[in-house]
């Protein structure tokens, strides 16, 4: 098993001396206040932006297709189809989409679209947007897979069951995931791993393991050992919001 | 708002609801009656202070009168017309290609935008009834030069309208396309065009119009060249043999043409984006 090091140390005021061992498999929440270098630090490891100083590697060769993004929003493209958007990764890698359709409506298939593979973006509602983006993500199997708030814009019913889905994906694709949201119940129900940061510098505070095993379900949400974690991780976050002010 | 009646029968339709719908009858009428009546009595107003007032044809025409010489003269304006449109038409592919030949270059590279932008703004500001006739001077084909004349007053609002299509696409679009290692071929092809289309489409229309006026501007600069005339220079020949019928008919096919051209590209624009973009798409309620 191939094991996924990044290391972060400093880049402009947005972020701080940030280090991080991402493992395959990880699922790694980056928890914080607004301002905290979230996603920044996204934007770091997807090479959009580069270090000031300190550097970021990847344990054995990767490309294009070991990373998948999905953004606040959808980012999808209106004049395309689902099925267009979902081949995207593959189309910029000069893959004709005869060649791929059997990946993408498997991607659509996960997150329960494949029936929608038709349509335009604009005739679906925000959460099966949402799931489009996290197809088109998927689609190339990739070894990390960035989320920035992918579910702030939606309705909690919607999100929660994103969650779930969420996590159903990850298992069945096995990829790592680093996931930013301010949400602290996401990040327990979600992740394995939670960074908790603060603003003002952007920096690390803490991090916390919620080692409860996998799968999490509805029955998690609701368990006691969930209201501990959710506990550990808002005063946490207390501490780092109090650091920064 | 108006209010219910209260001796209604307890139909589901509230007043809002009548009203609304009463609203969309009138809409879907109104919008081919309204104009189309406003045209007969604009019309029989006209027969009517001419026959009237008695005013000699020779100053002004009856409706009548001018819908004969259209009718009478018919295959002279027909052949103008088509000398017209085509310089219209040609002028306005070359402002296509022109404009969004040059927007791509633009958007390609900020170095060129910034050496050549304001010359592009220059040649639009300064009217072509001005630099036309310098036009004619230099440039010996007449076709040419009128093809240049349209082309100068038609290729601006592509050019603008299109490199604004070109630089709005969505910043997190771009962010994935690098994400991906798109190329900038494949980036111009799969986001910046298509987000460009209708921006470009709005250019277009604008461009439809212009491409006609520059024409006829410039043939009314030209005069006869010993080629086959267009219409402005019908309008201009009948104007001195004081064939106000004709002038009339030969204005009402150019406006007929615009507006053909108009419909036209509108469609075409339509059709492009019924599917996705928000311009195309009918809300009910």
């Amino acid at each position: 098993m191939e094991h996924v090091d990044k290391t972060f140390n400093g880049t402009v005021t947005a972020l701080k001396g940030m280090s991080l061992q991402v493992r395959e498999g990880d699922f790694i929440s980056l928890l914080g206040p607004s301002g905290c270098g979230k996603s920044t630090a996204l934007r770091l490891i997807s090479d959009l932006l580069h270090p000031t100083s300190g550097r970021i590697t990847w344990a054995g060769d990767h490309d294009s297709g070991d990373l998948g993004v999905v953004f606040q929003e959808p980012t999808l493209m209106p004049w395309a189809t689902v099925a267009q958007n979902v081949w995207l990764p593959f189309r910029l890698r000069g893959q004709p989409y005869t060649a791929v359709r059997d990946d993408v409506l498997e991607a659509l298939k996960l997150v329960g679209l494949e029936k929608f593979q038709n349509s335009y973006p604009r005739e679906l509602s925000g959460g099966m947007k949402m799931r489009v983006s996290i197809a088109r993500a998927m689609v190339t199997r990739p070894r990390l897979i960035l989320m920035d708030e992918p579910f702030a814009a939606l309705d909690e019913i919607t999100r929660f069951k994103l969650n779930n889905d969420l996590l159903r994906l990850k298992a069945a694709i096995g990829c790592t995931v680093i996931f930013v949201t301010h949400s602290v119940f996401e990040s327990v129900f979600l992740s394995d791993r939670i960074v908790v940061m603060a603003a003002r510098p952007g920096r690390v505070i803490t991090e916390l393991d919620v080692d409860a095993p996998y799968p999490r379900d509805a029955d998690f949400r609701t368990s006691s050992e969930y209201a501990a974690f959710t506990r550990r991780a808002t005063d946490a976050l207390h501490d780092a919001m109090g650091e920064a002010a | 708002m108006s209010v219910a009646d209260p001796t209604d029968p307890p139909l589901q339709l509230d007043a809002d609801e009548t009203a609304r719908l009463r609203r969309k009858r009138l809409e879907k009428f109104g919008k081919w009656l309204l104009p189309a009546l406003v045209l007969v009595i604009m019309l029989a107003l006209w027969d009517r202070i001419v026959v009237w007032n008695e005013i000699p044809h020779y100053i002004l025409p009856g409706p009548g009168l001018v819908f004969e010489t259209l009718v009478k003269d018919w295959a002279m304006l027909f052949e103008a017309l088509l000398v017209t449109v085509q310089i219209t038409l040609m002028a306005l592919a070359v402002a296509v290609v022109g404009g969004v030949g040059l927007a791509v270059l633009f958007t390609q590279s900020r170095l060129v935008e910034m050496s050549f932008y304001p010359y592009a703004v220059i040649l639009q500001v300064t009217p072509i009834v001005a630099i036309a006739p310098l036009i004619f001077i230099y440039v010996d084909s007449r076709i040419a030069g009128l093809l240049l004349c349209a082309w100068l007053v038609a290729f601006f609002p592509v050019l603008s309208n299109t490199t604004l299509g070109l630089n709005s696409a969505d910043h997190n679009l771009r962010d994935l396309f690098r994400i991906y290692g798109a190329s900038r071929w494949q980036t111009l092809r799969f986001l910046q065009l298509p987000s460009a289309l209708p921006y470009f489409l709005g250019g277009l229309r604008i461009a439809g119009g212009l491409s006609l006026i520059g024409a006829v501007v410039a043939e009314y600069v030209a005069g006869t060249g010993g080629l086959k005339s267009g219409l402005a220079f019908r309008i201009l020949e009948a104007g001195y043999r004081l064939n106000i019928p004709r002038m009339f008919a030969a204005l009402i096919l150019i406006a007929v043409t615009g507006v053909i051209i108009f419909a036209g590209l509108s469609f075409l624009s339509h059709m492009l984006l019924r599917k996705w973009h928000e311009s195309a798409l009918k809300r009910d309620h």
